[in-house]
């Protein structure tokens, strides 16, 4: 009978434990390169300059995925590459998550011309073309992992103000909150302790839905070249130096790109995964 | 109905006042532009004529309003850089972004709605499978990796197809599918999903008992009920397609208004990047609105005050 309860189990959750465990891969390989990574990425080694991957006539086993220009390991770069990615990630879900919960928790409660003014906000900022927006930005104001993160939080805190200004709607006229109020809980004690909790589980969903997000827009913004771009390679940066390549050595292009598709997909299962179980009211 | 659509109006109208004013007060902090402008041996004195010519020793806020008003009559400034106005500018590059927007729109529509009914109506078989799942992989990947590795394949690799230029036919074909292949991948899960559910609901079950006949219930019936969501969809891609080619039109050398854009960055031509930011916004905000009117006319549920 166990057993069948962890096919079950498994079956069920697939999907979402398929994501979960690229997921903490790439986390994994991430934090420990240094010891995963056969080369350092900045390593170079000119007598092997765009050597094709290993399965490819003339590659070799010395280099699994091959090399670069300048004769730099792409499999090292690509496990690197994942530091910057994920930690530009993980920045932009943090500060995204905090502005953006914030905003529609002021948003939700007050109602009224705090609503309509936050609104406004949320629209303008939905108009904006945001590629331009960011590549301006950064470009008038340097670039940088700071920097990136910022702007990269820019394009995600719409979506947990909505999701949270939502919520808070749903609750802030339930009894337990009128009793609150009505002993003379402090308007941000009830805030923070009654009204913002019930939006955690959202707040989640969308934190796994917007790293995907940021992962994919660090990648656009460095290719253009205004990303972090400096000895440290992001899959973007990777991306941005094949490009020049494309004739004759595809692979430089490539497998930056498999790394952050795989990476974005797995962001986007562990999301719809979270969505159906902790959250199903989310589901469209 | 007239009154929400008026109010939504108006309401478009007040956002795109507060892009311009986001865009005008980044400009203005990014330092001066005359710095930029002026040649290395320019005199304090060249520099503070440029100033007054250009209308920069005036206060903000006459700055801001003068810039609004002269917006609305369609004048935009002068370019920074380029000798020519910014309206014309932008009137050069627009048809081609128009183009590949167009391009790119129609071939995800046609990509993704049969697919999605198609799927829909055989949930659970390997080919739902294949589709969802690439789907999903399609809006994993990077619209612009995609981009290059169809450049490999078709251009470097098998020789069919330009790299990158603007022309004949053959020249929109990359492109326009780059643009595509993330809207459809989008689409074509929603129209799944919006079949699926439109399929279970209630009418569809009256007019299957009512006797009529299957096609008649999937094509007129359900098709219907399952557009609404779409349209909204679509005329968002759509936005999204016009105002965020910028990385398409980079790599394959469109000559568009995103790539307008991106050199205008490069060499800070503030003027052409506030024309090309708020064309992009009234665009966007023109589409949404448009979107609510559409809305009204498919949805006979949609009875507004």
């Amino acid at each position: 009978m166990r057993r069948s309860a962890t096919s079950v189990f498994l079956r069920r959750n697939a999907l979402g434990l398929l994501g979960l465990t690229i997921l903490v891969i790439v986390a994994l390989a991430a934090i420990f390169a240094p010891w995963v990574a056969p080369y350092g990425p900045a390593k170079i080694d000119l007598m092997a300059r765009l050597a094709p991957p290993a399965w490819i006539d003339g590659g070799s086993l010395k280099h699994l995925l091959g090399t670069d220009n300048l004769g730099r390991d792409i499999l090292s770069r690509v496990i690197y590459g994942a530091q910057i990615s994920l930690s530009v990630g993980a920045g932009a879900v943090v500060i995204g998550a905090l502005i953006g919960s914030f905003i529609g928790l002021l948003s939700g409660y007050f109602g009224g011309i705090v609503d309509a003014a936050l609104s406004f906000l949320v629209n303008v900022q939905l108009a904006f073309p945001f590629t331009l927006l960011a590549i301006f930005l950064l470009s008038t104001f340097g670039g940088g992992f700071t920097s990136v993160v910022v702007v990269v939080a820019l394009a995600t805190w719409v979506n947990y103000a909505r999701v949270v200004r939502g919520q808070v709607m749903s609750v802030k006229n339930q009894e337990y909150v009128e009793a609150a109020k009505s002993v003379g809980v402090p308007t941000d004690r009830i805030l923070r302790r009654y009204i913002l909790p019930n939006a955690f589980s959202s707040i989640i969903v969308v934190a796994s839905f917007s790293m995907a997000q940021a992962i994919l827009t660090e990648a656009a913004l460095s290719f253009l070249g205004v990303g972090i771009g400096s000895a440290t390679p992001s899959w973007g940066t990777m991306l941005n130096d094949g490009r020049s390549y494309l004739q004759n050595a595809w692979w430089m292009t490539a497998m930056p790109g498999v790394a952050t598709a795989l990476t974005v997909l797995a962001g986007n299962l562990c999301g719809d995964w979270l969505q159906d179980r902790i959250d199903p009211r989310l589901r469209k | 109905m007239f009154s929400f659509l008026s109010k939504r109006f108006l309401q478009a109208l007040l956002v795109l006042l507060g892009v311009s004013f986001a865009t005008f007060i980044v400009g203005h902090l990014t330092g001066d532009p005359v710095e930029l402008m002026a040649r290395e041996n320019a005199t304090e004195q060249d520099k503070q004529d440029l100033r007054v010519y250009l209308g920069l020793d005036r206060p903000l806020e006459q700055q801001y309003f003068s810039f609004i008003v002269k917006a609305v009559q369609g004048d935009l400034g002068f370019s920074f850089v380029q000798q020519a106005k910014v309206s014309q500018l932008i009137a050069e590059r627009l048809p081609a972004t128009l183009q590949l927007a167009a391009a790119g729109f129609l071939l995800a529509l046609a990509i993704s709605i049969p697919l999605g009914i198609i799927i829909a109506l055989n949930r659970g078989t390997i080919w739902d499978f294949l589709v969802t799942t690439l789907a999903m992989a399609g809006q994993a990947a990077p619209g612009f990796w995609i981009g290059l590795m169809l450049v490999v394949l078709f251009a470097v690799h098998l020789k069919v197809l330009p790299v990158s230029g603007y022309g004949g036919a053959a020249y929109i074909v990359l492109p326009a599918i780059t643009l595509a292949l993330q809207s459809s991948a989008r689409l074509t899960r929603l129209v799944r999903a919006s079949m699926l559910e439109v399929l279970s609901a209630d009418y569809i079950r009256t007019a299957h008992s009512k006797g009529l006949r299957e096609r008649v219930v999937l094509f007129v019936h359900a098709f219907r009920g399952a557009m609404i969501p779409v349209v909204t969809m679509a005329g968002l891609e759509l936005a999204e397609l016009v105002s965020g080619a910028f990385i398409t039109e980079t790599i394959f050398a469109w000559p568009g208004i995103g790539r307008l854009a991106v050199t205008a960055v490069s060499q800070r031509d503030f003027p052409v990047i506030q024309g090309v930011v708020l064309m992009s916004a009234a665009f966007f905000v023109l589409i949404n609105f448009l979107v609510d009117v559409l809305y009204v006319v498919i949805d006979p549920r949609v009875k507004l005050k």
